[in-house]
């Protein structure tokens, strides 16, 4: 099928909007979409969700023989794959282009970093050696692929286990998962890409666009670090030209978003760890929410912000009514019958979540009206559950670490420094209500 | 779904079909087969296969069910097709047994004759336009079809703009022409909708919802401040307001409505006019 075209009026709206520093999601310009991990039943098999974007990554693993030229090191392969339920122009042998684009710089990112220790999956020199694959299915496409995927492919790696392996002279013995716990990959590193969106020949720039954002960009730098602030990668692609205090000014935001993204993939792992452990359900079904179809939900706060003329605090709420608690027996067929949906949630109604979003000053270039939408911060923490983590956006502003910037020609970062002069103070959370399925 | 077609209408070993009256307002899957009234005591409650000796078998009472969207008949029975929610609407008068349909969400929009619609402007070949109205074709416009357009006097049409017109011809085999005036002559609000503003994608549901006649969301929503807008029946809405942030801010509000409960909307908007 052939994309929807975008319209004149709506590229104009785009462009406008983001002259004025605003995005259609209410979020600021270096702000992240919330970012969800969800872990499979499988070991290395993980879901992350950046906004809508939806990456699928599964890492399997096999003996093979090395490489003739690599015969102590192990072989990795890595493999994007756009799914046509992704987005209704991805089309067999449509999307070539793109495809090539995004597995090149993900084999860049991850390969030539070298985040993944190849000698440690050698098991007779010469002759068997470890064949690890990293599958990734992108199940839904709004924007920013690259990042997504990274973070998918780092996550699965992190969570894979590879059957354990003994050598005793000339005798390999391959343990089964029964006889001998699976072993975790050895893993020095975990480089994360970031993607920065420009827009009126460098002039504005965005992080994390996404899919319209992405349909008016003028150019697209991608920057893979670790939380080390080493650089793996970085790519532009676009033609647009770019300062070098523009790069090093993107190298630094990177550097912190990477720090938070990090940390997010750390928490949900040992989430997921624990709950294994302790004999909890996990897998995809279990971080799923059980509500009903009809139930009312909402994802995101919905952006509402006083009049622009008017500078007064606005709060941002959020709620969800109780899904029906159902608890009368359901006759299938004769002979089956279900009663109840297992363990419910009795919790009760949720309290709203409020948030105060602030109004700058005065900032120094001509926009005087500048206004802050907060997200809500999501944090979804159920007990022993394996509960996909969020990334709270709101914390971001008073982290970035940046120098305030005189030269008027850059935009962007007077309004930063600005607004880092407040320590903006938050109430987190909204507490997402989920039911667990027992069956 | 779990069940299998029947093999035989009164064989209920391989699937169960429920009576539609006690599924009303519940979500139904697709292949789920419903029993109308007057079937449910013929089949007997959950039946063990035997079939109850009628003496005046060929006399039911008929009632003229009629089928909406979503559902087909499948010999006596209805046949779901859709995923959604079971609704019935009883008849005013007369006989017939009233209308059952299944409340679907739907985004994929399917182009209906006399529908309006919001299109983009994809390509100018000649004497038509070519224009993407969300469906699997993109529907010809012919320039003639605007108001006071003549040949010598063309629309200003260029590639890209959003044009609001409905649909003269659509059906499945051939592919859809919309026209900007109706059958008077008249443009009527249609045409080429204006340079600014912001277009966005809803469900099907919602903008049915939105446009059915009394709808307090749109009376709330005109109260705040003043704007434009426009909704077209193929999920797509204009809206236009005086500066970006009250149409980003109305833009929001419209996508969220989908998921608010009237309460948590009230609130909303009171919030909103507050400030």
């Amino acid at each position: 099928m052939k994309e929807t075209p975008l319209s004149n009026c709506e590229r104009r709206f785009l462009l406008r909007a983001i002259e004025e520093k605003k995005r259609l999601d209410g979020r600021q310009t270096y702000d992240y979409r919330s970012i969800r991990v969800s872990f499979g039943t499988d070991y290395g098999c993980c879901v992350v969700e950046l906004g809508k974007t939806r990456v699928l990554g599964q890492v399997s693993c096999e003996l093979v023989s090395p490489k003739l030229n690599r015969a102590t090191e192990g072989i990795l392969f890595f493999n994007l794959e756009l799914s046509q339920m992704a987005a209704p122009a991805f089309e067999p042998g449509r999307q070539s282009d793109l495809l090539v684009k995004l597995n090149r710089l993900l084999e860049r990112c991850l390969r030539n970093s070298k985040c993944i220790d190849t000698e440690s999956l050698c098991v007779v020199a010469g002759e068997k050696v470890w064949q690890i694959r990293v599958d990734l299915h992108l199940l839904n496409h709004d924007g920013n692929i690259i990042d997504a995927a990274s973070i998918a492919a780092i996550v699965a790696l992190c969570h894979f286990r590879r059957p354990d392996v003994s050598v005793q002279g000339d005798e390999v013995t391959l343990y089964t998962p029964e006889e001998r716990d699976p072993v975790p990959l050895s893993i020095h590193h975990m480089p994360i890409c970031v993607s920065f969106a420009f827009f009126q020949q460098g002039m504005y720039l965005l992080v994390d666009p996404n899919e319209r954002e992405e349909r008016v960009m003028d150019g697209l730098l991608v920057i893979a670090m670790n939380k080390h602030r080493e650089i793996c990668t970085i790519q532009s692609s676009g033609g647009i030209m770019l300062l070098k205090d523009q790069v090093l000014r993107c190298s630094k935001i990177a550097g912190v978003k990477v720090a938070e993204i990090t940390e997010l993939i750390q928490k949900a792992l040992e989430n997921d760890q624990k709950v294994r452990k302790e004999g909890g359900k996990f897998g995809f079904a279990e971080s799923i929410a059980n509500q009903r179809i009809t139930a009312f939900k909402m994802e995101k706060a919905p952006i509402d912000t006083s009049d622009v003329e008017e500078k007064a605090e606005e709060i941002i709420a959020e709620a969800e009514p109780p899904p029906e608690v159902v608890a009368e027996p359901v006759l299938w067929t004769p002979g089956t019958a279900q009663i109840g949906e297992g363990i419910e949630n009795s919790w009760g109604a949720l309290e709203d979540s409020e948030k105060e979003a602030e109004d700058e000053g005065g900032s120094d270039e001509a926009v005087l009206d500048d206004m802050k939408m907060d997200m809500a911060a999501e944090v979804s923490d159920i007990g022993s559950q394996d509960a996909p983590i969020v990334l709270s956006d709101s914390e971001e502003e008073e982290m970035i670490i940046l120098e305030p910037d005189k030269n008027p020609k850059k935009i962007r970062t007077q309004t930063i420094s600005a607004k880092q002069e407040k320590a903006p103070s938050k109430k987190p959370a909204k507490k997402r209500k989920k039911k667990r399925v027992v069956n | 779904m779990a069940e299998a077609v029947p093999f035989g209408a009164e064989s209920l070993a391989g699937g169960r079909a429920r009576a539609a009256r006690r599924v009303l307002d519940q979500v139904v899957l697709p292949g789920e087969e419903l029993l109308l009234p007057e079937q449910e005591d013929v089949e007997g409650p959950g039946g063990a296969g035997e079939r109850p000796l009628r003496l005046n078998a060929g006399a039911r009472s008929r009632l003229r069910v009629v089928c909406g969207p979503g559902l087909r008949r499948c010999g006596d029975r209805l046949l779901v097709t859709k995923c959604g929610r079971l609704r019935h609407k009883d008849p005013g008068s007369g006989s017939s047994g009233g209308v059952y349909w299944v409340d679907s969400q739907q985004k994929r929009y399917v182009p209906v004759k006399g529908d309006h619609v919001i299109g983009i402007v994809t390509a100018k070949s000649g004497d038509i336009f070519k224009v993407d109205v969300g469906g699997s074709e993109p529907a010809s416009l012919s320039y003639l079809a605007f108001e006071g357009a003549t040949k010598r006097n063309r629309p200003n049409v260029q590639v890209g703009d959003l044009i609001y017109g409905q649909f003269v011809v659509a059906n499945k085999d051939m592919e859809p022409e919309m026209v900007c005036i109706d059958s008077c002559g008249r443009a009527n609000g249609m045409g080429v909708i204006g340079h600014d503003g912001l277009l966005f994608k809803v469900t099907l549901g919602l903008i049915r919802k939105l446009l059915a006649p009394d709808c307090e969301i749109i009376q709330e929503v005109g109260k705040l401040y003043p704007l434009e807008i426009v909704f077209g029946m193929n999920g797509r809405i204009w809206v236009k307001a005086k500066t970006i942030q009250q149409t980003l801010i109305l833009a929001n509000i419209l996508e969220a409505c989908e998921h608010m409960t009237a309460d948590q909307r009230k609130q909303i908007f009171a919030r909103l006019a507050e400030s």
